[in-house]
């Protein structure tokens, strides 16, 4: 029920990533390849998801260091589309995630007489990131509380919950839509799918936050959320 | 809702913070702190006044103080020939080739044994900042972690001297460099940080109209037409009369006033030359301004950056190029070079351009100043962009989280 009390409450912990440089770097599209396909998975995660970290306000040119730097600095905007346009939240795994860069890439490869190199001398430089996870004893019991509580939490806790949650701890809902649902949450499984959907909008952080703050307001108001 | 705001005493450095960071920073920093509360950290250098290393540690370490990291400075002191070594060593290893002698590197580790006997380096955690005092690994107390702290480029070092610095990086527990291209291959882990501006420093903090306009006239600039500003020493590498030739191509269609800001470093012979070039580019021209800036004028630049329509930092090679962030911080789109870390700063179309000729500067100003709600637009974002990137606030999170991570990896 919307103005229920919850079985557990809702703990919101935020996360910093820690950048390790790898030293390997490409200078055109091919050894681009090349490195994507043997790079951690770390440092595949970095580059597809923490762009969310880093522009948390806004969405920068395109949403994954790939699509950008073969833009940017390979004048390649038709790769830069095709990559573009993958949506991190569309995969639950991220090994599946980097064979679908690859293919694109290779695809587009395979059509050009000629491969695309950094036209500014500056190299795609592959790091991975370690996160750094702070519990900021913050609890939400009731959706008002979370409401509150999300509105104003620092936003590496909405990078934390949603984006963290999905593929590096295999919590794919996130962990919002999975206290909102849960018996011992909420028990608002109609909230829970709207909240759980809202990472696929292409969002940045900030949007995002906004977006579940609102669906927690129009849930409150025709309190009508199971 | 329940929340345990512990510590944030009324009156405390990190608390004037909250204003300025990203909402909930000062919490987080809070929380992240807790996990390596009372362990305590040497920083060691080679000097406490002047320099980018001195000026951010004199405002980072009372800052991860308050967070209960019992931080120390030490500063490596030597002789003449040490110091000559070490500025040596500095040009060699970001790529200007020097003549180095078997004298001058035994004087360098001499001056190291006989700083590591001077010095108490004692501390769980050791960050060795840039070469100077890098031999002092040799005297790393059992069980310490240390950290090489690179700030400079050492992508294109000259090999003897890297060859002969390498042996003694190796031995750190990691290394931390600027921006990923300033690395070189190591057997150790090696870390990104960027670094920052303080938001509260005489160079950033918030002006009111009329100290602007104080400063200004004292400077000799007026007010009356759109300001394109570049603040950078008066090196090739910053193309100065690049910009000039800009603003010749903008002045066609646009009033307005050019103020190149600066100074020479004293140790650059090549300064007073580069000078004469732009002196002799700018011509009579009232509205091209040349400001030789002592290195202390943080007032001024910060004046001149929130008096400027459109900022320039149209280098042609850069270290990090942190007047990028301060000019971002003042709401001002910057139009700068694509090398460095301009590229990091700048995004294209959001909070500004990168260009790679005069006509691209000019091009991509004469868009600005047509688009004036455009502009302001852009301004905003590149504010919130530093806000989240570039503030000092992030820098000590970056720092907090090697420790932590150091320090797991340890347990």
């Amino acid at each position: 029920m919307i103005g229920s009390r919850a079985k557990q409450p809702f703990r919101f912990a935020s996360c910093m990533e820690l950048r390790e440089i790898l030293g390997k770097r490409a200078l055109d599209e091919a050894r681009l390849l090349e490195i994507i396909e043997e790079a951690p998975a770390d440092s595949i995660y970095y580059h597809t998801h923490s762009c969310y970290l880093r522009h948390p306000y806004s969405q920068g040119l395109y949403p994954n260091d790939f699509a950008t730097w073969v833009a940017l600095q390979g004048q390649d905007s038709v790769l830069g589309e095709r990559l573009g346009i993958l949506d991190p939240f569309e995969f639950d795994d991220i090994e599946r995630f980097r064979v679908s860069i690859l293919t694109i890439i290779a695809d587009h490869l395979s059509r050009l007489g000629t491969v695309p190199r950094s036209t500014t001398g500056e190299p795609f430089e592959f790091v991975r990131s370690h996160v750094i996870e702070a519990d900021l004893d913050l609890q939400a019991w009731t959706l008002r509380e979370f409401r509150e509580a999300l509105a104003h939490v620092e936003v590496g806790a909405v990078y934390n919950h949603v984006c963290e949650a999905r593929l590096r701890k295999g919590r794919l809902s996130g962990d919002f839509a999975d206290w909102l649902s849960a018996e011992d949450g909420l028990g608002l499984p109609d909230l829970a799918t709207q909240v759980a959907k809202v990472g696929r909008l292409g969002l940045s952080l900030e949007g995002m936050r906004a977006r579940i703050v609102r669906l927690c307001d129009r849930a409150m108001s025709t309190g009508s959320s199971r | 809702m329940s929340t345990v705001l512990d510590g944030a005493a009324v009156g405390s450095l990190l608390e004037q913070y909250r204003e300025v960071a990203p909402q909930g920073t000062v919490d987080f920093l809070r929380r992240l702190a807790r996990q390596v509360a009372g362990i305590r950290m040497l920083n060691v250098n080679s000097t406490r006044q002047g320099g980018g290393v001195a000026e951010i540690l004199q405002r980072l370490l009372p800052l991860l103080d308050e967070l209960e990291v019992k931080t120390r400075w030490e500063v490596v002191t030597g002789s003449e020939v040490f110091y000559k070594t070490t500025k040596s060593f500095h040009n060699a290893l970001q790529g200007t080739k020097q003549r180095i002698t078997a004298e001058m590197y035994e004087a360098y580790l001499e001056c190291n044994r006989e700083n590591a006997k001077r010095l108490n380096l004692d501390a769980e955690v050791t960050m060795i900042h840039d070469p100077q005092p890098a031999a002092l690994i040799h005297s790393r107390p059992q069980g310490a972690k240390w950290i090489w702290r690179c700030h400079i480029d050492l992508s294109v070092p000259q090999p003897a001297v890297w060859q002969f610095l390498r042996p003694y990086v190796v031995r750190y527990d990691a290394a931390v460099f600027s921006l990923p291209r300033f690395a070189q291959r190591l057997p150790i882990p090696q870390f990104l940080v960027h670094p920052s501006i303080d938001p509260l420093s005489d160079k950033n903090r918030e002006l009111t109209a009329e100290e602007v306009d104080r400063i200004l006239h004292g400077l000799g600039v007026p007010r009356d037409k759109p300001i394109i500003l570049q603040v950078s020493r008066f090196d090739r590498f910053k193309d100065p009369v690049g910009v000039v030739e800009a603003y010749r191509l903008i002045k066609k269609s646009h009033d307005c006033r050019l103020v190149l800001a600066g100074g020479t470093a004293t140790d650059d012979p090549e300064g007073a030359e580069v000078l004469a070039e732009v002196q002799e580019a700018a011509g009579a021209d009232p509205d091209v301004h040349l400001l030789l800036l002592p290195p202390t004028a943080n007032l001024e630049i910060n004046a001149l950056q929130r008096a400027a329509t459109v900022v320039f930092q149209k280098s042609t090679r850069e270290g990090f190029g942190l007047t990028v962030a301060e000019a971002m911080w003042k709401g001002k789109p910057v139009i700068g070079g694509a090398t460095g870390g301009i590229m990091v700063q700048v995004i294209p179309g959001e909070t500004g351009y990168t260009v790679s000729s005069p006509e691209g500067a000019a091009f991509y100003t004469k868009r600005l100043l047509n688009e004036p709600d455009r502009m302001a637009a852009m301004g905003r974002q590149a504010k919130e962009y530093v806000r989240h990137r570039f503030l000092i606030t992030r820098h000590l999170q970056d720092y907090l989280a090697l420790i932590i991570h150091l320090c797991r990896g340890a347990q």
